[in-house]
């Protein structure tokens, strides 16, 4: 197997165990103050990185480029409540025309 | 079949139709990273959770190691367990209705399962919205994974801009209070600071783990010192 495939081996493994544990283990244990809290924060921190590297980063290189443009729509079409799919393709799009003419 | 019922089904099909085109996306960015047909597949049939097959991809198109991907979209994944803590209640599944269920938590199934207070509307509610989505998301990850192929590389189309649109997009609805305003903007600043200086795939990972923590200390500042004015 490539190391690409123990990847995706891995993903798998991972996030099906989250799911079952959930429905598994006696909820006294799990439904602690603290990991309650480190849940609610474990989305927002790591797809605010997510973001912020997809964005900025270009290996490990910082860069402003068209991608910057896409995010922008992204977030314009985002705070007027445009569904997901739309934003997506509207983001895609921003940032190819951005490419295409500069 | 009453009225009540007929009307969950319904909700549900709609949502998990209009969910289940994001696969399209996935798909496309997935096979133009260099994953595998087979590979971007297998992620949306046995892990069949959005934002951490994306975040697995997006580690992978950054020229990040697979392992570290993976890290990172196995950690992202972890809040699909506190989602079954909320449900077990409700669905009380056991033997291999236990492992099935356990596939269909995700965003989209818990917040439907959980806007319904009787347990059988729940449950009604977890199983059409998580089925229909598995169905549309596996069916548009391929079609999406034979585009990709053809296109062959994210840039093109701006693939790569909707990556990080895709991260904003699940972000977006997260971000109603403070603490998680300030938790985002310190990721943020974490993980572009690091950026120079590792390799990429880890920045997300330290700055995600930094950002919790700085979080946790936050809220038990607030709580202090709400706490102290009572």
């Amino acid at each position: 197997m490539t190391e690409l495939t123990w990847g995706v081996a891995f993903v798998i493994v991972g996030t099906y165990l989250w799911k079952l544990a959930g429905l598994s283990v006696p909820q006294t244990v799990l439904e602690h103050r603290v990991t309650l809290a480190i849940a609610a924060l474990i989305p927002v921190a790591f797809l605010s990185a997510l973001v912020a590297v997809q964005t900025f980063a270009d290996g490990a290189r910082l860069v402003l480029d068209a991608r910057l443009v896409g995010v922008g729509v992204a977030a314009i079409l985002l705070s007027l409540r445009v569904p997901f799919l739309p934003m997506l393709i509207a983001a895609a799009a921003s940032t190819a025309l951005v490419r295409m003419f500069f | 079949m009453d009225t009540s019922q007929r009307r969950i089904i319904l909700d549900s099909l709609g949502l998990g139709i209009g969910v289940g085109t994001y696969g399209l996306t996935f798909g496309a960015i997935a096979t133009a990273s260099g994953l595998s047909v087979l590979q971007t597949c297998a992620l949306s049939l046995f892990a069949f959770t959005g934002a951490s097959q994306f975040a697995f991809v997006g580690v992978v198109a950054s020229g990040g190691a697979p392992l570290t991907a993976a890290l990172t979209a196995t950690l992202l994944g972890a809040r699909n367990m506190f989602y079954s803590i909320s449900l077990a209640a409700l669905l009380r599944v056991r033997g291999w209705r236990r492992l099935a269920a356990a596939h269909l938590v995700i965003d989209e199934s818990t917040a439907m399962a959980l806007s319904h207070k009787d347990p059988r509307d729940a449950r009604t509610a977890f199983v059409w919205t998580g089925v229909t989505i598995f169905v549309m998301w596996n069916l548009m990850t391929l079609l999406g994974a034979l585009a990709g192929n053809a296109i062959g590389d994210p840039k093109v189309f701006g693939l790569d801009a909707a990556v990080a649109a895709a991260f904003l997009g699940l972000v977006w609805p997260r971000l109603t209070d403070r603490l998680a305003q300030i938790v985002a903007l310190c990721s943020v600043l974490i993980a572009v600071a690091l950026v120079p200086f590792s390799t990429p795939g880890v920045p997300i990972i330290i700055a995600g783990c930094g950002a919790v923590a700085l979080g946790l200390v936050w809220k038990r500042l607030i709580e202090h010192k709400t706490g102290a004015d009572d």
